[in-house]
């Protein structure tokens, strides 16, 4: 269990002030002077050091992202835009850090963009985060009026922050497509290459980078990379802010340190699974677009990236979704594929057709209105959208019709057998003692 | 270049080539339907995925460069594979979710037998389908009366999109709806305003937007299809026409990357209904004021009869649509007459067909206006004069930031133009050296001055020529060190230039077009042959003998009084010069109709009745003689471009003198009914009530 000693987030409950002088008291803005002054050499291998992967689901290096960027700034200027439109179904981390929090998000953004020599940053906000948005804009608002950040500020280094409210639509999470909406177009992926430190934001280069990440930047940065390494394993170190959701005693947003395993995530933080450990039946481990694991895998599983990925599934943005056996999964992942299916941006063809199909096809089969032969059918459509698309969402639609399948058949087998004998499809075996 | 193996054959590219040009440099087919050679790249279909050696997942060849991929461990080139069953299943799985929700009714469809998605279903298709649920159906979209739409069909390339805003600068067409409810829409249901619309036809590659005037015609399998040349404008557009037994059913665009790349005009594809209406289909002689129908006999006898008076009162226009070989007939047999009254300017443009030939040429030529670096238009909108021509500059100005200036009528271009003035007086102005764009004329290594036709049809059309001449030497817009030649007339009028070429000019003492006219009206004319004149002034009914030549009952014909019916261009042989001087040859697709005749055979003919034999039996003859007298017409598919450009001197184009005030005025008020042929079809009278329509409609604000 991480010591308080080690939490970034010391505000993530609103228990004290979101404002200014609170966040000062709890450390923020403090020597940000310092870590300026040290050089973005420095910056940017502190962040190396620290092995900070990103926040936002796929787990990039943060310090090696930055350092992507053009070395010096030529006829384009650089941008950072952070993006805070946090829509994965069960996450909801960002959120509480810029309710709360704001300023550690403002003061990241600082030292991020000074490090990729930005004069200019953007926080992409989600559509629905509207206190979210005054939260932030009022932490804006003062760090401009202390002159922390603008112009001839006291850091030395010319520095603009924009909060842009975004519509509510889930693909402008994805980089691209999140660049695009900021310009002012439909929120569609662009194609990479050519990769957003190259041409991104207006065709400069530009860093989009999650919140949490920005947001534990300045904190590492005033530690040390050695502290924050030596949290959690190798390759997976540091604190994390899980979002555990569903059937637990006391759902929860807690800071952990990476590689907790689950079950003791769960025990200490959310009381435990509803009904008691044995009534577990599935976990979502990292946001409705990964793979699910079993109760048996979920009991030793460590919560961090390589030791899902070694199960298949993957840590995402760390929200838990706990099942216990009173779920119906089938109906649940038909829910998940009716939400990528709403979101798919329709751009290109095996996410903008496939979604739709698998969606379809699972809705029956909650109902157990199917044929076996279906099951295999559903398996490889999943993988015919899974790759062959322009961003993750394809991806994200299949995983965890595919984790589905992969865990549960038998009960999806069962469902349409039950269904077929009470309509009286086809004859269901009786026991040879019956006839006679 | 680059070296990379394409399914183990190693070719050597261009860095910057996609995957997908590569493959096909390596004779490898990639199956895509999004990916255009002439649009921006989507990469939103998937067909084209292939298997990158050392990727993790499939690519999209389309939207990956050779230079971004990664060699092998021990150094090799990349490995690009097209035939593994990655890909293989890769394709199936993308031409599955295709027809998913296609309808599949290619029985009913209009692009069976040219679909892509048929194609390419065969090709790299499934054999079944796998999907057992219901398809999704789309509305229909109103486009217009040219494009037909059946969106149910739409595979979201958006091809059309990408056209619309791209080439043709009026982002009309978009999409709606994400997911699976994406729709492809015009937003409000209107027509599109582009002259270039009916191109995202040829785009689209499946059944969605097909021809409306086409629809349930025929089958591309029971046409003839003919390349020749399309005579609406004058840039001599490359065409395929696809004809059924007697009857033209449609004109298609041909690539030739010097003229028309692959796109034409609306006005080019769809006028051709028009050559079945109004039809001059035999011999008329006017007999106590009314046109009779006659035999060729009868009508030879009484054109011989109107020609067999003094020479001095006898002239002869050429028009518009005029083929070069019947010019020629016309103007041998006038001056073996001893007629030297010829002018083929029926517009009034007198200053042109004096001096060397790039006095009245397009000479920097259509293809060299992507090198160019700054435009002045004067007295032209080639929006509507040239729609291509249009698409070239706007694709000029999207890559090379070419600065356009324009004196003329202030219009949407599709591209953002410095409106430098109104009339005549700006061009001296900017001679003067008084205006700002004249430094960026100056300033621009390749600059281009273009003079429209209409410009020069002014009375003071010489003085407006001299002034763009003396421009031009001005900012040195005439480089022949650099090999180009930045004068240019653009013509609109598809016979003019082969005409002036032949020289169908005044001889010495001979009148041109208005004096012509004004000597009919004053009574000091007794004939004048009309060669398919229907645009400038013609003699007041019972003013002189007027015996007109041509194809359609329009205003040439009824003021005639004899009639001699013509072949259209889609009837004959014949040989076209476009505003560049390039020379090409339009082919015979279906006969003349009823009684008419080639152009030049019934001018042999009436040779014959006048007791001057033309010396040619043959086209080959003629076309020979023609060669010979004018060489230019020898070098087929030539334009000369800038190879004149040392010659180059304003003193020989136009004359000195006061120009007036008045204002340039369009060139035609209506792009879709400048010939006879257009003014006979219905499409383009509906397009033309259309955008007259749009023109008065109030907004909502009013």
């Amino acid at each position: 269990m991480l010591a308080d000693k080690d939490r970034i987030f010391l505000n993530l409950y609103g228990r004290h002030g979101a404002d200014l002088e609170s966040a000062k008291k709890r450390g923020a803005w403090n020597g940000t002077r310092d870590m300026i002054g040290a050089g973005r050499d420095w910056i940017i291998q502190q962040l190396k050091d620290s092995g900070l992967r990103g926040r936002g689901g796929a787990g990039f290096p943060t310090g090696l992202k930055w350092s992507f960027m053009p070395k010096e700034v030529k006829d384009r200027p650089h941008y950072l835009v952070v993006n805070a439109d946090e829509s994965e179904p069960g996450t909801c981390k960002d959120r509480d850090i810029m309710r709360h929090d704001p300023h550690l998000l403002v003061e990241g953004c600082l030292i991020a963009s000074y490090a990729m020599q930005a004069h200019a940053c953007y926080v992409y906000i989600r559509g629905e985060y509207v206190r979210e948005r005054e939260a932030l804009e009022a932490a804006v608002k003062e760090a401009y009026a202390a002159k922390l950040i603008g112009k001839d500020n006291v850091h030395g280094w010319d520095f603009d922050l924009y909060v842009h409210h975004g519509a509510g639509a889930y693909i402008c999470g994805e980089e691209t497509a999140l660049l695009e909406s900021l310009e002012g177009k439909k929120g569609q992926p662009r194609l990479k290459p050519p990769f957003p430190a190259n041409a991104g934001l207006y065709g400069c280069p530009t860093t989009v980078n999650n919140v949490e990440s920005i947001a534990v930047a300045p904190t590492i940065l005033r530690r040390g990379a050695k502290w924050f390494a030596g949290i959690g394993r190798a390759n997976n170190t540091g604190t994390k802010v899980f979002c555990i959701s569903g059937h637990v005693n006391k759902p929860c947003n807690v800071e952990e340190a990476m590689s907790i395993p689950l079950r003791e995530l769960l025990e200490t933080h959310c009381g435990g699974v509803r009904g008691g450990w044995s009534n577990l039946k599935a976990v979502i481990p990292g946001g409705s677009s990964v793979p699910m694991i079993t109760a048996e895998q979920a009991e030793t599983v460590l919560m961090d990236f390589d030791a899902l990925r070694d199960l298949k599934s993957g840590l995402g943005t760390a929200a838990v979704i706990v099942m216990d056996q009173s779920t119906d999964l089938v109906r649940a992942i038909a829910r998940i594929a009716y939400f990528y299916k709403h979101e798919s941006c329709g751009q290109c063809t095996p996410c903008r057709e496939g979604t739709g199909w698998m969606w379809r096809v699972l809705e029956r089969m909650a109902r157990g209105e199917a044929e076996h032969s279906e099951i295999d059918l559903l398996l490889d459509v999943a993988g015919q959208v899974e790759g062959h698309t322009i961003c993750a969402l394809g991806d994200a639609a299949a995983w965890p019709v595919q984790g589905l399948i992969r865990h549960f058949r038998h009960e999806i087998e069962q469902r349409i057998d039950r269904y077929r004998s009470a309509k009286g499809l086809y004859a269901v075996r009786t026991p040879a003692v019956a006839a006679e | 270049m680059t070296k990379i193996l394409i399914d183990g054959t190693e070719v050597d590219v261009p860095a910057e080539f996609t995957l997908l040009q590569a493959c096909e440099a390596a004779g490898v087919e990639i199956p895509r339907f999004c990916y255009h050679e002439r649009l921006s790249i989507a990469g939103n279909c998937r067909m084209c995925l292939v298997e990158v050696k050392g990727a993790p997942k499939p690519v999209a060849s389309c939207a990956q460069q050779v230079k971004d991929q990664r060699p092998g461990p021990n150094g090799e080139p990349p490995a690009v594979i097209t035939k593994s069953p990655l890909v293989k299943k890769a394709r199936e799985g993308v031409m599955e979710f295709l027809l998913i929700n296609h309808p599949l009714d290619c029985p009913i469809c209009d692009q069976g037998g040219e679909c892509d998605l048929q194609d390419q279903a065969v090709a790299y298709g499934r054999a079944g389908s796998r999907f057992d649920l219901n398809k999704r159906a789309v509305e229909e979209k109103q486009m217009g009366p040219l494009v037909k739409t059946v969106m149910t069909r739409c595979i979201q390339c958006t091809r059309c999109v990408r056209f619309v805003t791209e080439i043709a600068g009026v982002p009309e067409i978009g999409a709606t709806g994400r997911g699976e409810d994406m729709e492809i829409t015009t937003y409000l249901e209107a027509s599109l305003t582009s002259e270039l619309s009916a191109n995202v036809i040829d785009l689209c590659p499946v059944g969605a937007l097909t021809s409306k005037p086409y629809a349930f015609n025929a089958r591309p399998w029971e046409l003839t299809k003919v390349e020749s040349i399309d005579v609406m404008d004058a840039l001599g557009s490359n065409v395929r026409i696809d004809a059924r037994g007697p009857e033209v059913l449609r004109v298609l665009p041909r690539v030739n990357e010097e003229i028309n790349e692959e796109w034409i005009s609306d006005k080019t594809r769809y006028a051709v209904d028009g050559l079945k209406r109004q039809r001059l289909d035999r011999p008329f002689v006017r007999k106590n004021g009314k046109l009779t129908p006659v035999t060729w006999d009868e009508a030879l006898a009484a054109t011989a009869q109107a020609l067999s008076g003094d020479p001095a009162r006898i002239g002869a226009i050429a028009g518009d649509l005029v083929d070069a070989e019947s010019t020629k007939a016309l103007l041998d047999l006038m001056r073996a007459l001893g007629v030297q009254s010829t002018d083929c300017r029926a517009d009034g443009a007198a200053a042109l067909g004096k001096g060397p030939r790039q006095g009245w040429l397009f000479n920097t030529t259509l293809d060299g206006v992507e090198d160019a670096d700054a435009l002045l238009l004067i007295g032209t909108n080639p929006r509507t004069e040239a729609p291509v021509l249009n698409a070239r500059i706007r694709k000029a100005w999207l890559r090379n930031d070419l600065q356009i200036g324009v004196i003329g009528p202030r219009v949407d271009l599709t591209y953002p133009a410095h409106h430098l003035g109104a009339g005549p007086a700006t061009l001296r102005e900017l001679v003067e050296g008084r205006l700002s764009f004249v430094e960026t004329l100056k300033a621009a290594k390749r600059p281009m001055i273009v003079v429209g036709a209409a410009a020069l049809a002014r009375a003071d059309g010489a003085q407006i020529l001299r002034l763009a001449g003396k421009l031009a030497a001005a900012v040195g817009a005439v480089k022949p060190a650099e090999d180009w030649n930045g004068f240019n007339v653009l013509h609109t009028a598809a016979g003019r230039v082969g005409a002036l070429d032949l020289g169908f000019l005044p001889g010495p003492g001979g009148k041109d077009a208005a004096a012509l006219v004004a000597a009919a009206n004053a009574g000091a004319l007794d004939t004048l042959f009309v060669l398919g004149a229907d645009e400038g002034a013609l003699p007041e009914p019972g003013k002189s003998t007027v015996i007109y030549l041509g194809t359609h009952g329009d205003r040439g014909a009824h003021r005639a009084d004899i009639i001699l019916p013509g072949a259209a261009y889609t009837e004959r042989n014949a040989t076209y010069v476009n505003t560049e001087g390039r020379v090409q040859y339009a082919r015979r697709v279906v006969f003349p109709k009823g009684e008419a005749r080639e152009d030049w055979a019934i001018l042999r003919a009436l040779s014959a009745r006048v007791g001057k034999t033309l010396p040619y039996d043959d086209l080959a003859a003629l076309r020979a003689r023609m060669i010979a007298e004018h060489p230019t017409f020898g070098a087929v598919d030539y334009a000369p471009g800038a190879v004149d450009a040392a010659a180059f001197d304003p003193a020989a184009l136009g004359e000195e003198g006061a120009v007036s005030d008045a204002p340039f005025a369009p060139a035609f008020a209506d792009f879709y009914l400048t010939n006879p042929i257009a003014r006979a079809s219905q499409i383009m009278a509906e397009c033309s009530a259309q955008a007259a329509a749009r023109a008065s409609a109030r907004t909502a604000a009013e």
